[in-house]
């Protein structure tokens, strides 16, 4: 009998095309992503020495993070030039770098562009049992559809693009089970983020994290792609769920997904994938779903989560030492006292987007909450901002827009926007925005911006209200 | 990739614990579309305040620099070794390093040269008034004053720095093996190419 495997290890092996000695192996890339800003030095970096991309048939280029989100073309269809000349020289670079070494691109104007996490899945890019890179951290995401993808630096864009290969180690396997089923009204952000709670960002280091459990299986794969792609907020180097009916069902007949007879082969290679009975992970680890409530974050790191009726804790709660200065400092910089109840903070902003939240799904879920409302007055600033011009037009064609622009909210191009302060979309310093993004870090919504982390439809019942607010209230 | 078998020459005594990549190189130079020319970014904040070692004249052209634990820490960002390159150090001695960035100064020809605290401390004093060299083959730092510190490296890493070797070269050396995945997979997973769209 084989060797009962998990998805990662049945993955790895059918990637392996040279093993080394120190127990270090090359490993074929299937499908590579690429976006303006960790590329422009991998191309100079195969200029200056000469080299082509070795399968630009298996690269997509795409604009994402510096793209501004307002309109991208004027009324006579002109491109409207982007004011930020640092953005546009890297924009220009990659629009240049693509077609001069053959790589399909995407273009800013083009309805296909999208936040790089977002148009992989949505063109049927992404796949089961690929390996996939690109020089972004989020990459993790299209793990929710059984591809092994993770984010590289640009030197390593680079050696992808020469070789399409990388030389790496093999991580550990963790399994991340979750028993029962989320309560109702709770979305899969508030499970990721409850995750992240417990088993800290820290928790997943050196691993590649399994998700598993009767939850993931019933959950749509805009959701699996939320919790997939804070993987790396949790410390792994990647996260996966096995591919199922639901895998198939929303890959067939994408523009980039095989067809026909290669269509029916391919099922049936993926149908093989999932862990095998009896495989063993490194490491293990337990989450009940019935503990997971609406959850926020209060802190600087994704890990600092509460639940939304829950208070911002004290320091000295912390047993480690280290976490009570951190907890100190971010609580400072959040504005925000322990014991303090979270429902009681007033949030000035409203984001609704990132490759974390801006699908479909997650733009119907803000919207039902929405709908018929309008943002406090409290609430300076709500955008929402599609995650690809295929969610955009999705959610056009079902009037979405329109529910988001009656209550107040601005309706944007898609784009990373204020995922991260790099493009015009920025929170001013010292006010509050309530984000469906990833990361709540010092700074990362623009310099002395405070995030808040949740789920679209708490971030919709936050706009509402005006202030951090179990959105259980509002759909009651 | 050049081959570095000796650094020699002044060392900036730095001394910083903790000094993260945002310190090394601002987010702000995160926008550009160069390896080069990033050196007049490094070290900005720092740089922003009177009388700082970097800008002192005692230590123009110094190609080391000498830090305190945990350097490189922080965000990935390939920056960092940029950085340092473009301002022409080419080593950088620490008790400690970020994984990341030892990775990354690799990959860039630039060396991350362990070494314990009181060595450190040592070479911090040297540094003051005169030059120290490293050199690769014997895997040591020397001072003018019979100091020598031996350090370690992965072998693999010492072996691509010494003979100048890139890793994309060294991959590329196994072009054989790469075809062979790629004919083995054009036959037995054909819809593995994706659909021109
Ligand atoms: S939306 Fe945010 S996390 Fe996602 S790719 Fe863009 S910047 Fe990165």
């Amino acid at each position: 009998m084989t060797k009962a495997k998990t998805l990662y290890e049945k993955i790895w092996d059918a990637h392996v095309v040279d093993q080394r000695d120190d127990g270090t192996a090359l490993i074929y890339i299937d499908r590579h992503l690429v976006h303006e800003v960790t590329s422009p030095q991998a191309f100079e970096g195969l200029r200056k020495a000469g080299r082509k991309v070795r399968r630009p048939d298996l690269t997509l280029a795409v604009p994402d993070h510096n793209l501004p989100t307002t309109a991208r073309l004027d009324a006579e269809g002109n491109k409207i030039p982007i004011a930020d000349p640092a953005s546009a020289a890297q924009l220009e670079a990659l629009e240049a770098n693509a077609p001069a070494f053959g790589i399909k691109y995407i273009g800013a104007s083009d309805i296909n562009q999208g936040i790089v996490h977002v148009i992989g899945p949505e063109q049927g890019f992404t796949l089961p049992g690929t390996t996939m890179v690109c020089g972004d951290s989020h990459t993790a995401a299209h793990g929710a559809l059984g591809a092994l993808a993770f984010g590289i630096g640009t030197s390593e864009v680079e050696h992808v693009l020469a070789t399409q290969t990388l030389q790496l180690s093999r991580s550990k396997s963790m399994e991340i089970r979750v028993e029962g089923l989320l309560c109702p009204g709770i979305s899969p952000k508030d499970l990721i983020l409850h995750i992240i709670g417990v088993i800290g960002t820290a928790g997943g280091t050196g691993h590649v994290i399994e998700y598993r459990g009767e939850v993931f299986e019933q959950m749509s794969i805009e959701g699996r792609l939320t919790i997939s792609n804070m993987s790396i907020e949790a410390g792994a180097r990647a996260g996966l769920i096995a591919p199922d009916d639901k895998t198939y069902a929303y890959l067939k007949g994408r523009p980039m997904a095989p067809k026909g007879a290669d269509w029916d082969a391919a099922v049936a290679y993926w149908k093989t994938l999932p862990t095998d009975e009896g495989a063993i992970f490194d490491k293990s680890v337990t989450i009940n779903a019935a503990d997971v409530s609406p959850t926020v974050t209060w802190g600087t790191s994704p890990e600092d989560v509460v639940p939304v009726n829950g208070t911002v804790p004290a320091p000295e709660s912390f047993a480690d030492p280290s976490k009570q200065d951190a907890a100190r400092k971010s609580l400072d910089y959040m504005g925000l006292e322990s014991g303090q109840a979270l429902r009681d903070v007033m949030v000035e902003n409203i984001f609704i987007g990132s490759c974390t939240n801006s699908r479909i799904e997650d733009l119907r879920a803000a919207a039902a909450v929405l709908e018929g409302r309008k943002k406090a007055d409290n609430v300076k600033w709500a955008i929402v901002v599609p995650g690809s011009g295929l969610v955009k037009a999705q959610a056009e064609s079902e009037g979405l827009d329109r529910i988001f622009t009656d209550a107040g909210f601005e309706w944007r191009e898609p784009g990373c926007s204020a995922c991260l302060g790099m493009n015009p979309d920025k929170v001013p310093a010292g006010e509050r925005c309530a984000s469906t993004s990833n990361r709540n870090f010092v700074g990362r919504q623009g310099p002395g911006a405070r995030t808040h982390l949740m789920s679209p439809a708490m971030a919709a019942a936050a706009a509402v209200t005006g202030r951090l607010t179990d959105v259980r209230e509002l759909t009651r | 990739m050049q081959p570095v078998q000796r650094v020699e020459g002044r060392a900036i005594p730095f001394g910083q614990k903790n000094v993260d990549t945002d310190v090394i190189i601002s987010a702000k130079w995160l926008k550009t579309v160069s390896r080069e020319g990033l050196g007049a970014g490094a070290f900005e904040s720092i740089r922003a305040q009177e009388g700082n070692i970097f800008d002192d004249p005692e230590y123009a052209g110094a190609s080391i620099l000498i830090a305190g634990d945990n350097f490189g820490c922080g965000s990935s960002r390939e920056h960092a070794a940029w950085a340092l390159d473009d301002m022409g150090i080419k080593a950088v001695i620490a008790p400690s390093f970020s994984d990341i960035f030892s990775g990354n100064a690799f990959k860039n020809g630039l060396l991350a040269i362990a070494l314990p605290q009181d060595a450190i401390n040592r070479l911090m004093e040297v540094a003051r008034t005169d030059p120290i060299t490293i050199d690769m083959e014997s895997m040591s730092v020397t001072t003018p004053f019979q100091d020598r510190f031996v350090f370690e490296m992965d072998p693999f890493r010492h072996q691509c720095l010494i003979e100048g070797l890139d890793e994309i070269d060294l991959t590329m050396a196994k072009a054989d093996a790469i075809k062979r995945h790629e004919m083995n997979s054009d036959s037995a997973q054909p819809w593995l190419k994706p659909v021109a769209a």
